[in-house]
């Protein structure tokens, strides 16, 4: 027993006796304690306990969660853009119960969304906003905005891609408010700039000021709610009862049936792995963390919080209404909602206000939650689209370039087929705009992976924080290199994959996939694939030497056995020395084979008749030097400048030099950029456990 | 002194005056902190973005000439607040060539709507901004229906010896007018 039996042991004296009792009544004597103790929990709930009185007190306890678990994230969190990411990564993905604190204090953030709307509906459906309680309701209110500008603020604190870009909207817009929205948006964004101060100001706001505020506003709100007692359900069923311990019960396992919800949602992963086999990787359950904000690197897949998803989408509706529509989805109609809701104590008191309540508040929640599922839909509609049957649009769109005059003559300037045609290929671009939010969704989830792989390197995060190590990884940064300088000739293809042949055909140079490997080197040597679009098939090389002497040399059994050319793809491969490549393992292979290819290589009446190789007296300058073939300095040599005599100083195709430019000029690629595709086509990047 | 001693009615000259004393100091001693602490929260309306200068691109030679757009990284030094950046990505601007003219045309890549990052779709021709669904032309015209309030901002441009420059400005979004931020 301890003295939580205070309370009723004053009302009955001389139940007990000892020193705890005389402890308690010692402070009692000073503080008045157990009147208040009283107070607080002898409150009359009229018609008994109900389970439609629990949601005020779950908002409670969801709060009183955020408070705990957000003072601990809080003190290990460091706000800055070089270490915001970084000590997110550090609590989620190395401190002890980092990723169960985070998650709940994640999942209890939107748990606490749709307990308000719970909360409010119960509040709207009940009446018990009406007098004597209007106060009350306003306060209700305010608190509900006080709770979603936390959640708002808090997205961007990890400041990760998502909660970045989701950011930016969102300041933007309040750029939108008359008159003092420039200003109110440079303030919050602490700057012209999003930064440091971005995240300062947002932390402050997030862990400060709002819960600040908040809990002052709950004071009050608390404090008018027991002196108006509670707002029964008529008619009551029940004789009257105690808040405690009736209500006190049903609004504990309410309390659990939340946290089990909570942990559900963040242990459901986790479940699923081990039903699948799988290990449990605690830092990949709770709360997401995507990669480091970058200001540079669009993100396709930016999407508010679910509960935001509804005003996302409501500024889709006001399509075509220019800078009114914005104003309106994203100021206005919110704004007037909201003053609705505000005047709806005055509206109840009107014979049918308060129907008109009831119905308005589930209009807007049904209207959020319908554009909510719209969102949704419009983001995953690729999912369940059936592609095939805008197979023809989609060819008529491509071979016409999408040009109206070429379309509609193709239609034979028909307005029916062009009408059907143009409902067709309305809705291929929705299925098109979904599957390129899709493998946004795809290519975030990579990049927050990748980033989490070097941020737990040995060598560990540097000073200028994990975006560094991302804009310095090949695997990260090379595809999007060679997408934007190299992909509009050359393919970098698996040639197994299914898509290959139509990926190769579409290309105009060779596929770069797994350059520098024996299996590469092996294709080069073959008279078939040498002429194919995965080589020289479609560049001016196809009538070169090198594809008549693979096709007609080569092919030649008395001159060329089949184990000379696979010493010579061997000899290749080994000058190349690709990381990925097994068979570039000199240790591996049979070192006889080996000195045999490199002698084929530089052999005057073979390889060497045009190339320098080995220690072969060739002069460099009629075709690509094989020494050091495919190796890194190699390739940066032939992206920087394929003219210079190593390479193809008269016979360069169309390859542009990126790495030099006119005197005075910049280079399409800094010198960094080029070690960074040269380091991903030879498969050369940190690889994880 | 006793407890049950007779407290003097308020409402005379002398408390009256104490009234006032008590209300103007109480003001003044809550109102310092408040002041100090607003004036500090302001200074973000004294900073001004190191934008509307030229930044030298790329090389005319590195923009396809056959109308289709290409996006270059914007490269520049960048101060956020206490820490000095040199040359880092700031930004993206597309640059597009009409076939066989010289003539280069800018656009920033942040879209005039919310601000999100625009997008190159080059099977269909034309830009796309991944989050409200905006759409433009290659030449940065507005595709209607449109959320978008403007066509895409387009950026002063200079060609001089061969070498592109872009004057490197960030614009209000949401509403019609194409107005740079200071």
């Amino acid at each position: 027993m301890s003295s939580a039996s205070g309370p009723r042991t004053g009302s009955e004296p001389g139940r007990r006796s000892g020193p705890l009792k005389k402890l308690a009544d010692f402070f009692d004597d000073r503080t008045g304690y157990r009147a208040f103790v009283h107070e607080a929990l002898y409150e009359r709930v009229p018609g008994g306990a109900r389970w439609r009185y629990v949601w005020g007190s779950t908002l409670v306890f969801a709060f009183i969660t955020q408070v705990i678990t957000g003072l601990v994230l809080w003190s290990s969190y460091s706000a800055s853009a070089q270490t915001a990411w970084e000590s997110v990564y550090y609590i989620q993905h190395e401190m002890a119960g980092g990723w169960l604190v985070r998650g709940l204090h994640h999942v209890m953030a939107q748990a606490m969304v749709v307990l308000l709307a719970l909360h409010l509906m119960q509040v709207v459906i009940d009446g018990a906003y009406r007098a004597p309680r209007e106060v009350n309701f306003w306060l209700g209110l305010i608190l509900m905005k006080l709770v979603l500008g936390m959640a708002l603020t808090g997205y961007l604190l990890p400041w990760d891609q998502k909660g970045y870009w989701a950011t930016r909207v969102a300041t933007n817009l309040a750029g939108l408010v008359p008159m003092i929205g420039p200003s109110l948006q440079q303030l919050v964004v602490g700057g012209p700039d999003y930064g440091h101060h971005t995240l300062t100001r947002f932390f402050a706001l997030h862990a400060g000021f709002l819960p600040g505020t908040l809990i002052g506003f709950l004071v009050i709100h608390l404090i008018l709610f027991r002196k108006h007692g509670l707002c029964a359900k008529q008619p009551l069923k029940k004789p009257d009862s105690m808040f405690w311990p009736d209500q006190v019960l049903k609004d504990v396992v309410a309390m659990l049936a939340v946290l089990a919800v909570v942990m559900g949602v963040i242990l459901l992963p986790a479940v699923r792995a081990m039903v699948e086999g799988r290990p449990i990787v605690p830092g990949e359950l709770g709360a997401e963390l995507g990669a480091p904000a970058d200001p540079s690197q669009p993100y396709a897949a930016a999407r508010p919080e679910w509960y935001f998803l509804f005003l996302f989408q409501f500024l889709k509706v006001f399509e075509g209404w220019g800078a009114n529509g914005e104003f309106l989805g994203a100021i206005v109609v919110p704004g007037a909602v909201l003053g609705m809701m505000f005047l709806m104590p005055l509206i109840g008191r009107w014979n049918l206000g308060h129907r008109f309540n009831v119905l308005f508040t589930f209009a807007i929640l049904v209207g959020a939650g319908l554009l909510t599922g719209i969102a949704l839909q419009e983001d995953y509609a690729a999912l369940w689209a059936d592609r095939e049957a805008y197979a023809d649009a989609e060819q008529l769109i491509e071979e016409t370039q999408n040009d109206p005059e070429k379309i509609a003559t193709a239609l034979g300037n028909d307005e029916t087929r062009l009408a059907e045609f143009q409902a067709e290929a309305h809705e291929l671009e929705a299925i098109r705009r979904s599957e390129a939010f899709l493998s946004a969704v795809q290519q975030a989830e990579f990049d927050a992976h990748r980033a989490v792989e070097l941020a737990g390197r040995p060598e560990r995060i540097p000073p200028g924080g994990a975006l560094e190590l991302i804009r310095n990884d090949p695997l990260s940064q090379g595809p999007r290199l060679f997408a934007q300088h190299c992909a509009s000739c050359h393919a970098h293809v698996d040639p197994t994959l299914e898509e290959a042949p139509a990926m190769l055909a579409a290309s105009s140079a060779a596929n770069l996939y797994g350059f520098g490997s024996a299996e590469w080197a092996r294709g080069l040597l073959d008279p078939e694939a040498v002429v194919g679009p995965a080589y020289f098939g479609n560049t001016a090389h196809a009538d070169g030497d090198m594809v008549s002497y693979v096709t007609d040399d080569m092919t030649d059994a008395d001159t060329w056995s089949d184990e000379q050319i696979e010493a010579v793809v061997l000899a290749l491969a080994a000058e190349a020395a690709v990381v990925s490549d097994e068979s570039a393992d000199v240790e591996g292979v049979d070192a006889d084979r080996l000195e045999q290819g490199r002698a084929l290589l530089a052999d005057e009446e073979r390889c060497g008749s045009c190339h320098h190789a080995g220690e072969n007296e060739t002069e460099i300058g009629y075709a690509p030097d094989l020494a050091g073939w495919g190796n890194r300095e190699w390739l940066i040599g032939i992206i920087s400048d394929p003219n210079h005599e190593r390479f193809y100083p008269e016979t360069n195709d169309r390859m542009p030099s990126f790495g030099v430019a006119e005197e005075g000029g910049v280079p399409a690629l800094s010198a960094a950029e080029v070690g960074l595709l040269a380091d991903w086509l030879r498969g050369d990047w940190y690889r994880g456990e | 002194m006793s407890e049950n001693a007779p407290i003097p009615p308020a409402g005379d000259r002398r408390s009256f005056l104490a009234k006032i004393v008590a209300m103007v100091g109480g003001g003044l001693a809550t109102l310092t902190p408040v002041a100090a602490g607003v004036w500090m929260s302001l200074d973000p309306l004294r900073r001004k973005s190191a934008a509307a200068t030229f930044l030298p691109i790329a090389d005319v030679s590195s923009v396809p000439d056959d109308g289709m757009p290409r996006q270059f990284p914007v490269i520049a030094d960048r101060t956020d607040a206490w820490t000095g950046f040199a040359a880092e990505p700031i930004g993206a601007v597309y640059l597009r060539r009409e076939a066989g003219s010289d003539t280069v045309q800018a656009f920033t890549a942040t879209c005039p709507h919310a601000g999100c990052f625009i997008e190159l779709d080059q099977r269909d021709r034309c830009f796309r901004c991944p989050c409200h669904n905006s759409s433009f032309t290659l030449d940065g015209g507005i595709v209607s229906p449109s959320p978008s309030p403007r066509a895409m901002d387009t950026l002063e441009c200079e060609v001089r010896d061969g070498r592109v420059s872009v004057k490197w400005e960030n614009f209000y979004s949401g509403i019609e007018a194409k107005e740079a931020r200071p």
